[in-house]
């Protein structure tokens, strides 16, 4: 067996949710999440009944052009809907609505710590309804509930520029911020608002994209529906391995859909993918084709928010504040409002913004997103005024401190939590300084969970 | 008045505004005449048991004043049973009411019935119904076209006041003919498709088939307009159609189209023998080239099934209780070519050359109505078929409106009225007037004039 070195190609395909008033092509209210029961936001569009029509959702496509700007993208100016067909309980016209050849948005990018990765499309098109697998009197039912039918999905495809499961999360990741700095989507993993899948495979070579004969390697495994950014690490991860025990075999892995279990923290094999599956793509002729104007465009780019690239130069330039200390605070947009109402705050007092951004970082200061910036000031101080102490100096008089009092550390972890008053005491006597309590006390539960 | 559901829909609206009928005795013959007919003529699939009791409530002001319209079945009606005539959606009763009988009834037009076709529309005969022919009333050994072939003979049969008929190529012009009665094609987009079971969306165009011109005029008044439901109609203002009836044709240029075919010699014979009136009216007719019909079919068949077969593709046989072996053969033929013309590889063979030659006969018409107002060809063929004629024969709905659907895939309105009734066999031939998108207008006023001034139309006496 030999022990070839192989390198990764890794492409994502994300699928979120945009949280428009109502659906993709009727007027039905979008919330499929707060729905109180099953099938009440339906219409005889979004069920396809005969002769239901489809009427496009302005706003959503609006959402989707300004998503393609916000990522660099390039907008096709003429762009469509075609139907795409396939059979399943859940598609009830026996097509989706997406787009096949004129996506709104192509060529755009995210650039990420390990480089840039590419992205080669962004286009609109119409979610399914949801099956729910249940046993009713005691008789095993799918159901289908049609409040999630058509309701608008954006789908952002990149290159095969991705090398790493921790790239892959950091693009992931910074796709999401832009969603939601763009207040267009909630991602909300966990209830299917955000849908990731990885396209993963192992070349002899480095893919260099600008070599334009590069052969792609002659399979692919996709790994769907993976729901959270650290499953799709692992599930990246996981795949990477055990494509190249098989490619060292001598073999090729099949190409093949696999899903992500997160018990046995592997993946396993859904169905197998020879050839590309026809869904006999054509202009949807309910839907006449889309012609923007380069002054639109400009307009809707004119409109878009400040976005967390933008935010963290002018933290820079403002603050002073390093883009990567700045990043912390960009999860949301929600945050960065909050971030940057203490800076102001901290930049009024006087204080280095900086050392302040690092102690909150390093959890020097204990605080919370919408935490009053002048408490965060008050404590910034207290700070100042303490004496420092490093985390490995903190780790050792904590390992004394509870090897020493075994008897409080049985009783701590029977549930008796006040006695940590005790063990702040007997670390702050054995570090011989004077610490913020709070820190002592963060570092002390952490080590005892 | 004795039979009163033989009146056009003006002459009825006249009466009942100068109280020489009620309401009362349109439906007592109407309902009459059904009962002495349908079961003969298989005619409408669904009765409306509540019709007159509707009529009796709506308003004296109303446009339609309460009058008996009948409606094809592929019009959704909400809690009125819609089948499209097949066997699949048999009992499918819907929750919804299309925009087209939405706007009938607003307009004081109570559905007096929903009216037999070929299944999902398919067809140009209304003997490839999955409930059993319609047949004509003109005389019953033949077929009454189609696929709204129901709703032309309904109106033939003086079954109803007027009717509303829908068409992809041909399928109002063609059994209006057949018929002896007026069908008009609307602009595709003139009229919304919300609620109707879509055949080829791209050319399905709802359309009224009345007694003569100007009812099919205050028809269409009721239907047309845009919609928002409808993302292909049109977003502007609409015409008061009945404004275009009694104008002069001075100067009007008329291009005939499709007169040296083989196979039509003795029906160009006589159109354009019919035309020379036209001329003493001011017109000016001339013989006009147009692109071979032929090459309409294949663009034609191949966008329609393609269509056809998405379209189709809901039926799944989870949904409206009845599997997919209950399509009939000609909806498995379409659906089996239309997925085989968009699939992978045969696409750009197919589909995307239709498309192609689509353009090319959109650039014809273009040439030809820079010369020409109208275009006039023979509606179909021939006369109505015997029943029985579609047996074994696949294409025979494209042959039959072969000389519409170069018009119908351009989205172009026409008209088709009677020129001549051959007085053995008492069947029709109809002429179809063309006209560029959106100009109703022309097609109007070439009817009406050409309605007025000949003997043709069984309901207009003379003049």
């Amino acid at each position: 067996m030999s022990n070839q070195k192989f390198f990764p190609i890794i492409g994502l395909e994300v699928h979120a949710e945009l949280k428009t008033k109502s659906k993709m092509f009727c007027s039905c209210p979008n919330d499929p999440f707060h729905a109180e029961k099953p099938n009440i936001f339906t219409c005889p569009v979004c069920l396809g009944l005969p002769g239901g029509l489809p009427v496009a959702n302005q706003a959503a496509i609006e959402w989707t052009i300004k998503l393609g700007l916000a990522l660099h993208c390039q907008i096709n100016l003429c762009s469509k809907f075609d139907r795409k067909h396939y059979f399943y309980p859940d598609l009830p016209k026996g097509y989706q609505i997406s787009q096949y050849d004129l996506p709104f948005c192509h060529d755009g990018y995210i650039d990420t710590s390990e480089g840039r990765v590419r992205i080669r499309r962004i286009h609109l098109e119409e979610d399914t309804a949801k099956l729910v697998h249940k046993e009713v009197n005691g008789i095993k039912v799918s159901l289908i509930d049609f409040n999630r039918s058509s309701v608008p999905l954006v789908e952002v495809v990149t290159e095969p520029d991705i090398q790493t499961g921790t790239q892959a999360k950091e693009y992931a990741k910074k796709l999401r911020q832009t969603l939601r700095f763009l207040n267009i989507a909630d991602c909300d993993m966990e209830q299917g608002g955000m849908r990731l899948e990885a396209n993963i495979s192992l070349s002899p070579k480095p893919y260099n994209p600008e070599q334009s004969d590069f052969v792609l390697p002659n399979y692919k495994v996709e790994v769907k529906n993976i729901n959270s950014f650290r499953f799709m690490e692992q599930a990246v991860n996981y795949e990477l391995e055990r494509q190249a025990v098989i490619l060292n075999a001598s073999e090729t892995p099949v190409q093949e859909t696999r899903g992500w279990d997160s018990v046995n923290n592997k993946t396993f094999s859904q169905r197998t993918k020879e050839d590309a599956a026809d869904y006999r793509y054509f202009p949807d002729p309910d839907l006449p084709p889309f012609q923007f104007s380069v002054a639109q465009i400009e307009t809707w780019r004119a409109e878009l928010p400040e976005l967390p690239e933008q935010l963290l130069q002018r933290w820079l330039a403002e603050f002073e504040l390093a883009e990567n200390l700045g990043a912390g605070f960009t999860e949301t947009p929600h945050q960065a409002q909050w971030w940057e109402t203490v800076m102001v705050a901290a930049k009024t007092a006087q204080f280095d913004v900086t050392k302040l951004a690092k102690a909150v970082i390093n959890k020097k200061i204990s605080t919370q997103p919408g935490a009053d910036p002048k408490d965060i000031c008050a404590k910034f101080q207290a700070l100042a005024t303490v004496d420092e102490v490093s985390d490995s100096e903190l780790e050792t008089a904590i390992a004394t401190v509870l090897t020493a009092n075994t008897d409080a550390v049985t009783k701590y972890r029977s549930g008796k939590t006040q006695i940590i008053g005790f063990l702040i005491g007997q670390v702050t006597r054995t570090l011989g300084k004077k610490i913020d309590p709070q820190v002592i006390q963060a570092a002390l539960v952490e080590t005892l969970k | 008045m004795s039979v009163t559901n033989t009146l056009t829909l003006k002459q009825a609206l006249t009466a009942l505004a100068t109280k020489t009928v009620t309401l009362e005795q349109i439906y007592t013959d109407t309902e009459a005449a059904i009962q002495a007919k349908n079961s003969q003529l298989n005619i409408f699939l669904t009765l409306n048991d509540q019709a007159k009791k509707t009529a009796l409530q709506q308003s004296e002001t109303s446009l339609l004043k309460g009058l008996p319209i009948a409606v094809k079945d592929n019009f959704c009606t909400l809690g009125l049973k819609t089948t499209a005539s097949a066997k699949v959606l048999e009992n499918f009763i819907p929750p919804f009411e299309s925009t087209v009988t939405q706007k009938l009834q607003q307009a004081g037009g109570v559905i007096i019935g929903k009216t037999n076709m070929d299944a999902w529309a398919h067809g140009s005969s209304t003997e490839t119904s999955d409930f059993g022919p319609t047949l004509n009333p003109r005389n019953p050994a033949h077929l009454p076209g189609g696929s709204s072939g129901g709703s032309a003979a309904a109106v033939a049969a003086d079954l109803c006041l007027g009717a509303i008929g829908s068409e992809t190529a041909g399928s109002i012009r063609q059994p209006a003919a057949w018929c002896g009665v007026v069908g008009l094609k609307p602009t595709y987009g003139r009229v919304s498709r919300y609620g109707v079971v879509s055949m080829a969306s791209s050319t399905d165009s709802p359309g009224p088939i009345a007694k003569t011109v100007e009812d099919a005029c205050i028809l269409l008044n009721t239907i047309a307009g845009p919609d928002e439901r409808d993302s292909t109609t049109l977003k502007t203002p609409t015409p008061d159609f009945t404004s275009f009836l009694n104008q002069s044709l001075e100067e009007l240029k008329i291009g005939v189209i499709y007169h040296d075919l083989p196979g039509l010699e003795e029906t160009n014979a006589k159109l354009l023998k019919e035309l020379e009136v036209f001329k003493t009216l001011g017109a000016t007719v001339e013989l006009a080239e147009a692109l071979d019909p032929k090459l309409a079919i294949g663009v034609y068949t191949v966008v329609q099934r393609a269509e056809v077969s998405s379209n189709l593709a809901r039926y799944d046989g989870i949904r409206y209780g009845a599997s997919r072996a209950t399509f009939g053969a000609e909806a498995k033929r379409r659906i089996m070519l239309g997925t085989y013309t968009l699939s992978k590889g045969y696409s750009e063979k197919y589909y995307e050359l239709a498309q192609k030659i689509r353009t090319l006969f959109l650039e014809d018409f273009q040439r030809l109505f820079a010369k020409y107002d109208v275009l006039i060809s023979p509606t179909s063929p021939d006369f109505a078929k015997k029943v029985g004629v579609t047996e074994g024969q696949a294409m025979f709905g494209e042959l039959e409106d072969m000389l519409m659907e170069a018009s119908s895939v351009s989205g172009l309105p026409g008209i088709s009225v009677p020129y001549y009734r051959d007085p053995t066999t008492n069947l029709y031939l109809g002429m179809n007037i063309m006209a560029p998108m959106w100009r109703e207008d022309l097609v109007i006023k070439t009817a009406d004039a050409f309605e007025k001034n000949t003997h043709w139309n069984n309901w207009r006496k003379p003049q």
